[in-house]
């Protein structure tokens, strides 16, 4: 080994890749935000009592469909990244197309299920449960409306060129997509089956 | 670096050209050394602020409801002809912790030695993330500005204290403050998304940037206890972010998450603020031990002692951190059988930290110790975080906690684990590494005026603390003296309020040292101390991308005095 | 140190105290003797011309084992403080004594109201006496007192009673003691409650029981709310 490198000369040592590394982090930061939140809901649910007449109120055939929505997307961007890495241009962009589409057929099913639980009377700040279920699913509705803002400016660098730089994008949104996806697999059973 | 060589090899997005514009070179700058200084600047402006809070919260105590010296040009409703009002007074103690834990502590250890060292003493150019890096320093001023604006809203800054307890902080009506309180959650969450970004910078160079031949166990201790204490903050700080969403909510749109009569349950607040607060001591504490374990070994001429054990002690105290937190909570009402395991756990966690004290003494046994400037402020965090490790085990006993609990026998103990950590440690590294971030030397004999006005005068201000927490004597009052078991006290708290006036009157000698330095100081060579760590084996300033060619590692870092060698100190590319 | 307690007035704060002082004399000798020995080495390795240091790493097992043997000693220390510890966070949290004086109590910002259980010696009856900021109970009785707070989260703390507990709004925290000596002794409230939190001053008076008796019958009771 001589001390006569360039810095820019590969280094030996490395073994994270550095954007996975960082969307790992982040999604980390953010399982234990909503494991926290998660956590304190079934605490109190427990100690509460079980919060079963309020739950009745829930519509859980809104929310199974928007599962059925949410598990196909999780699909359809890892067929998007596969894609991706055959640089088959036109699927990959189809296929990220789809997965907006599914995201934001998932939200405005959401915003349809929120809207007749308004009309219910049932708000944020009706009772404790409703706290939990507004603030619980809308930090994912939120995280959802993110994740289709970034799949939909892959779809549209898709639809341009496939390099490695929006193959290795793709993957990354998939990471965050599965995410929001694992996200809602727990809120469902948690919040309008149990 | 060789234009061919930049051919040839892939592009990384850490390589980026030297900036030419003052904007790109001192404002929005991607490099790890000036973000670095930037997080000082932020650190420690926001560290004055907190001084003179300190300030203003002992000379209440010393001397109720009288004017302070110097603050008689605050305004109505803040302070009366300088005089402090109740509500203010809280606001001072709430700002005091928040500013001093997340607004100064944070940025100068972790943003400001870990941003400015950790890429140079893995041999990396930078930091893996230049951008985010640059994001991540903004988001806190940003962060800064949200807070101290909070100040300046109708009722005033938050006042509940820095631990938030709901339903006090959950409903304006209870402190009377409003929007202060929302913008000091916001201030929080742009803080904690700041660090959230730094903190994968620090992972990913200490991991993927390391220079040939610097194995994990080649690292820096400071390397170390960085990366542990970004994990610790990166791992805990997520149920305190779902804490701080329903908070939000139950201030500004009506739930009742914390609060009872909604159904709520304010001790839920305590457990998330606590599962969270207690990794976040460690992520303030580690920083601190890391730039004493790089001070020790240069000035006793030694290798640090048991560096592996240190090693495996840190990543211990960090795991064991996060299974203590109900400690914080003895008499807060929850079930009174969950206290001893509780007990159990806290107990376990003083293992490592016994682990790490112990070697730091033994690392000075048979050394060739120098006493310098940062030397003295090193030894001088072992013997005072000493006080603060052993008054902890009066804390963790659950039956002793019952009468100790929220007295100031409890903010001595913290500040006794704190004030090291931080301000003492913070300074060592400073003394130490200022002819490496500013190219110039400071003066000794100064820095050891200060240290020694410094490590007395805190003393002074926190010792006699623990006497009236004995007394009984509880935190966060304004006028101690309505209660007839306090009124004997007034004396210690006048001989503290004098003690803090000196600390906070000694650090202007630090101010002097740095100016002189700055405008006349002798140049720093390369490596002043005659260290090994990778950063004394470059330019004082480090030139753009720190090294001129990548530097091979081929020893430890603290391979002093080896026996047989010509100079008592082998630089870690020394072949 | 032990010299600044206030005077103990309860029958479990000898017990707390004695912890204290137990725990007070483990540390204070590790404590002195870190400190003489970080001293000594100060001293004693300070830098001499021609006199290299030595190349120890702590890295071999006889060499760990200074730093290790002490380390278990204080494991073993701590774990006798907490074996210690238990019986009395027990009798003063757990253990509540069946045949108490029940009391009630409700904090607010910023003041506390006792409910005392009146001449037939019963919480809840007609004759209950709810005083403001006053707590009278007779010397040597076991008295429970279950607080509440209709606000924020207050503390109920008894400094010569050696006793203290978080009150919480939206449920009923139980405290007991027995005081055993005669006088006028000061309930602050430990948690910060907002603005008037310096004010929230409570008073434990403690009557011999033939005084409490006299004391209770001269009272009116409360009516009702």
């Amino acid at each position: 080994m001589t001390t006569e490198h360039s810095m820019t000369a590969p280094r030996e040592l490395g073994k994270l890749p550095f954007g996975r590394a960082g969307i790992w982090w982040f999604l980390a930061s953010e399982i234990m935000t909503f494991g926290g939140l998660l956590g304190a809901y079934t605490l109190q649910r427990i100690s509460h009592g079980g919060w079963h007449a309020e739950m009745q109120h829930l519509n859980a055939y809104i929310a199974a469909l928007n599962t059925l929505f949410l598990v196909t997307s999780s699909l359809t961007i890892v067929l998007a990244h596969q894609a991706t890495e055959r640089g088959d241009r036109v699927r990959a962009r189809n296929m990220l197309w789809v997965t907006v589409a599914l995201g934001i057929v998932f939200l405005c099913n959401k915003g349809v299920e929120y809207s007749i639980e308004f009309d219910h009377g049932y708000f944020p700040w009706t009772s404790t449960f409703w706290s939990f279920y507004f603030t619980m699913t809308g930090l994912h509705a939120l995280h959802v409306a993110g994740g289709v803002v970034w799949n939909t400016c892959l779809a549209i660098a898709a639809s341009r060129a496939i390099w490695p730089k929006v193959s290795h994008r793709v993957e990354y949104a998939g990471l965050y997509w599965h995410f929001v996806d694992v996200v809602w697999i727990f809120l469902f059973p948690l919040l309008y089956l149990s | 670096m060789s234009m061919q060589a930049h051919a040839e090899s892939p592009a990384h997005h850490f390589d980026h050209p030297e900036p030419t514009t003052f904007l790109r070179k001192y404002v929005f700058s991607v490099d790890h050394k000036v973000i670095g200084k930037q997080y000082l600047g932020i650190g420690v402006f926001m560290a004055v602020a907190g001084g003179l809070m300190a300030y203003l919260i002992r000379w209440q105590l010393a001397w109720p409801e009288t004017p302070v010296p110097g603050f008689g040009w605050v305004p109505e409703p803040y302070m009366y002809e300088g005089a402090i009002p109740p509500e203010f007074y809280n606001s001072m103690v709430t700002m005091h912790g928040t500013i001093m834990v997340f607004f100064a502590a944070m940025p100068i250890l972790l943003g400001a030695f870990g941003n400015f060292l950790l890429p140079i003493m893995v041999g990396a150019p930078d930091m893996a993330f230049p951008r985010l890096n640059m994001m991540s320093v903004w988001t806190l001023g940003v962060a800064s500005l949200v807070l101290i604006a909070s100040f300046f809203m109708p009722g005033g800054a938050a006042a509940h204290g820095w631990t938030g307890y709901a339903p006090l902080s959950a409903k304006a009506a209870y402190t009377g403050v409003d929007w202060g309180g929302t913008l000091w959650i916001l201030a929080l969450a742009l803080e904690f998304a700041s660090f959230l970004m730094g903190g994968v910078n620090f992972l990913v160079t200490a991991i993927n940037m390391r220079a040939p031949g610097m194995s994990l166990m080649r690292l820096p201790l400071l390397v170390w206890m960085q990366l542990t204490a970004a994990v610790l903050f990166m791992l805990s700080v997520g149920p305190l972010v779902a804490a701080a969403i329903m908070l939000l909510l139950d201030r500004t749109l009506g739930t009742g998450f914390f609060l009872p009569e909604r159904g709520g349950d304010p001790l839920l607040w305590q457990h998330l603020f606590w599962f969270f607060g207690h990794p976040e001591v460690y992520v303030i504490l580690l920083p601190g031990f890391g730039i004493v374990m790089e001070i020790l070994p240069v000035f006793a001429r030694k290798p640090i002692f048991g560096y592996r054990s240190i090693v495996w002690s840190t990543i211990a105290a960090g795991a064991l951190s996060f299974i203590v937190w109900a400690h914080h909570m003895f008499v807060s009402g929850i079930d009174a059988r969950l206290a001893t395991p509780f007990s159990i756990t806290t107990i376990l966690i003083s293992v490592p930290f016994a682990i790490i004290m112990f070697a730091m003494i033994a690392t000075l046994w048979g050394g060739s110790i120098v006493l310098t400037t940062p030397m003295l402020f090193a030894l001088g965090v072992i013997a005072t975080f000493l006080i603060g490790g052993v008054t902890g085990i009066f804390l963790g006993s659950a039956a002793v906690d019952i009468y100790l609990h929220d007295t100031y026998f409890v903010l001595a103990h913290f500040h006794y684990t704190l004030f090291p950590s931080v301000i003492l440690a913070g300074l060592g590294g400073l003394y130490f590494w200022w002819p490496k971030m500013t190219g110039r030397m400071l003066n000794e004999t100064l820095g050891k005026i200060h240290f020694w006005l410094t490590f007395i005068a805190f003393n002074c201000v926190f010792l006699p603390l623990f006497l009236v927490g004995v007394g009984g004597h509880h935190r966060r009052i304004y006028d101690p003296y309505q209660y007839d078991f306090l009124k004997p006290f007034q004396p210690v708290h006048e001989f503290a309020t004098m003690a803090a006036i000196v600390l906070i009157l000694s650090q202007l000698l630090l101010l002097v040292n740095v100016v002189m330095s700055l405008m006349s100081g002798e140049k720093a060579p390369a490596n002043p101390w005659g260290a090994n760590t990778l950063e004394w084996q470059t330019d004082s300033p480090p030139p753009h991308g720190n090294f001129k060619t990548v530097p091979t590692v081929y020893r430890d870092p603290y391979d002093y005095s080896v026996p047989g060698a010509a100079l008592d100190f082998l630089p870690q590319t020394h072949p | 140190m032990l010299s600044w307690f206030p005077e103990n007035i309860s029958t479990y704060g000898a017990q707390l105290d004695s912890l204290f002082a137990l725990i007070y004399y483990i540390t204070g000798v590790w404590f002195v003797a870190a400190q003489a020995l970080l001293l000594y080495f100060i001293i004693r390795f300070r830098r001499r011309p021609g006199v290299r240091a030595s190349y120890v790493r702590g890295e071999n097992a006889g060499e760990l084992a200074w730093v290790m043997v002490p380390v278990v000693v204080v494991l073993a220390l701590d774990l006798f403080i907490d074996y210690r510890s238990h019986p009395a966070w027990a009798l003063v949290k757990e253990e509540f004594p069946a045949d108490a004086i029940a009391y009630g109590g409700t904090a607010k910002q910023f003041n506390w109201a006792f409910t005392h259980p009146g001449v037939d010696g019963k919480l809840g009856s007609e004759d209950d006496v709810t005083l403001d900021n006053e707590l009278h109970v007779p010397a040597g009785k076991d008295v429970q007192v279950s607080i509440n707070s209709i606000d924020v989260i207050h503390s109920f703390f008894i400094p010569t009673v050696r006793v203290k507990q978080d009150v919480l709004p939206g449920r009923t925290t139980r405290v007991w003691f027995n005081a055993t000596k005669p006088g006028r002794y000061e309930i602050p409230c430990a948690e910060l409650c907002g603005f008037g939190h310096y004010t929230m001053r409570g008073f434990l008076v403690v009557h011999s029981p033939e005084e409490y008796e006299k004391w209770t019958a001269e009272q009116k009771p409360t009516p009702a709310a």
